[in-house]
């Protein structure tokens, strides 16, 4: 079953079109890669469907509710939530405020400290470092708290806009892994990269996105094996 | 003795300048923009409360909740209908709305009330207090003012650290779309923000009216600009940085006006404003940008 259907979706930045009638769906429990070279759409697309930017046409459904027009603070209450590109952590805040923003939505206390906990078990180095300010963490540990932060609202949906980006490669492994384990935790993964190699890997199915369409689509470990792909997204 | 009862006055004129420069580093912090409209406001809770205590003979305590009433319905309308559809333009157009809406405050005012000096009752019932043999006399208002000005701060920074709204404004403060992707609703924390900043307008006016007792519809103006010049001085955007900035310039303002000359005050103030950001082109408690990796 669907939980996220994307039809026909266009989106402008002024008189330019940046995406150009796009459709895919991600079913419950997936995990699905969205690739593509710079420039191609692919955080345009995330944040047209999680609210940040309105869409020119096309119709965004989650969980069988049309939620194009929804504003985007509405849509993490309904189990949505964004890892943006570049983290953006609220650099002046403590780890533990940017997490605490994370379940701004929810209410109940008690709830909310076990998913801390839980957060705290999954990123043992948030725990170590709560007291400190987000801004001073290494990219990779900004990574873990954006990533953290957008867990606390306990979404059904996440997406992630390119979470491996300037991290090395022991952190991007980590990344992946912490990135499998919350899927395997029931939460379904809309995953933006640019590490087609390593997305590919984990997700079940994918989309190649170029310059506003979708070039290419189907499992993931076929698309791995595509010729085309191998060539333009895989080159060592 | 003298120094002493000067400096007294300063930091409760300071105070004022404090209470009504969190409003501007508020809104600035919050919605990056200079709402120069802001010491109009100041003025239009002086005339609420002549109105209800001059006019109407009600008691005071009224006037001032009417005033605060009324001025955070003032500020957040203003908001809705004059900033709000120019989110996303440039900062000059904004700036150009601000300084429109002070004028179209300020002639209303006029229209109303006309240009006639009038007489302020003071809101303040408080006796003064006379130290060391009546050497030194703080009058009651000077009390309050500085009480109310140190309340407010601890209040204000207790909200933002310990509310669920105030940790959203320092989300909206620092990255708008960020705050929308925790389900911060960043319209309506702007509008909680012109709330605050007004209602706090509003009881400055109250005790900047009861310190000097006339009202024009300029009132508000002078004051708004030193406001806003304690507000960079302390660092815009920064709670405490206004409550410095605001204390003291009105210490600097008063003293000068007591030492060196009344006429040259106001040039004082503004030079040691362009020192200070000489030295620190943040303001005394700004923040310095963090560098994004
Ligand atoms: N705010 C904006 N204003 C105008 N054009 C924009 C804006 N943001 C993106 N674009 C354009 O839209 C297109 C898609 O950009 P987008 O950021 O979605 O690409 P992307 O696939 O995420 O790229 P990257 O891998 O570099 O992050 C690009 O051509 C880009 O220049
Ligand atoms: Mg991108």
């Amino acid at each position: 079953m669907a939980i996220l259907e994307v039809k026909d979706l266009e989106v402008y930045y002024g008189v330019i079109q940046a995406i150009k009638g796009i459709s895919f769906e991600v079913n419950q429990g997936e995990i699905i890669a969205l690739i593509g070279a710079n420039g191609a759409g692919k955080t345009t697309t995330l944040q047209t469907i999680t609210g940040l930017i309105p869409s020119k046409a096309g119709k965004i459904v989650y969980e069988g509710q049309d939620i194009t027009k929804i504003p985007g603070h509405k849509l993490v209450s309904m189990g949505i939530a964004h890892v943006p590109e570049g983290r953006r952590v609220f650099a002046t805040l403590s780890v533990l405020q940017n997490l605490k923003l994370g379940a701004y939505t929810r209410n109940d206390k008690n709830e909310l400290e076990e998913t801390l906990q839980m957060i705290y078990r999954r990123f043992p180095r948030l725990e170590e470092r709560k007291n400190q300010m987000a801004g001073t963490l290494s990219g990779g540990e900004q990574q873990m708290l954006a990533m953290g932060r957008a867990l606390m609202s306990h979404p059904r949906l996440i997406v992630l806009d390119e979470p491996s980006m300037g991290l090395s490669p022991i952190y991007v492994n980590e990344i992946f892994d912490i990135i499998q384990k919350i899927n395997e935790d029931g939460v379904t993964v809309l995953l933006v990269e640019q590490n087609a190699k390593k997305a590919l890997s984990i997700a079940d199915r994918a989309y190649v996105l170029e310059t506003g369409s979708i070039a290419l689509s189907g499992e993931a470990s076929v698309l791995m094996n595509d010729d085309a792909v191998k060539k333009a997204y895989l080159s060592e | 003795m003298s120094f002493l009862s000067y400096l007294i006055n300063g930091i409760s004129l300071g105070s004022i300048y404090a209470i009504i420069a969190l409003g501007y580093t508020m809104v600035y912090g919050i919605a990056r923009m200079l709402n120069f409209a802001h010491g109009d406001i100041i003025m239009v809770g002086g005339f609420v409360i002549f109105t209800v205590v001059s006019t109407l003979s009600l008691p005071p305590a009224l006037g001032i909740l009417a005033a605060v009433v009324l001025c955070t319905i003032l500020g957040v309308v203003i908001e809705r209908v004059a900033y709000k559809p120019l989110r996303g333009a440039s900062s000059l157009a904004v700036l150009i709305t601000a300084i429109g809406v002070s004028y179209l405050l300020q002639n209303v005012a006029l229209l109303i009330f006309g240009s006639n000096a009038r007489q302020f009752t003071s809101v303040v019932n408080v006796p003064g207090l006379k130290l060391a043999d009546g050497a030194l006399t703080i009058s009651g208002v000077t009390m309050v003012t500085i009480v109310t000005c140190i309340v407010i701060m601890a209040a204000l920074t207790q909200f933002i650290n310990r509310t669920k709204v105030g940790q959203a404004m320092l989300a909206v403060s620092e990255d708008k779309g960020a705050a929308t992707l925790m389900g911060i609703d960043v319209n309506r924390t702007i509008a909680i923000t012109f709330a605050i900043g007004s209602a706090l307008a509003a009881v400055a006016g109250a005790l900047l009216c009861s310190t000097y007792p006339s009202l024009t519809p300029y009132t508000g103006s002078m004051p708004g600009i030193k406001a806003f010049v304690a507000a960079v001085f302390g660092g815009i955007g920064s709670i405490p940085g206004a409550f410095i900035g605001g204390v003291l310039l009105g210490v600097i303002e008063n003293l000068s006006k007591a030492y060196i000359s009344s006429q040259l005050s106001d040039a004082i103030v503004f030079s040691v404003l362009i020192v200070v950001l000489l030295v620190r082109p943040t303001g005394i408690l700004g923040k310095k940008i963090m560098e994004k990796v």
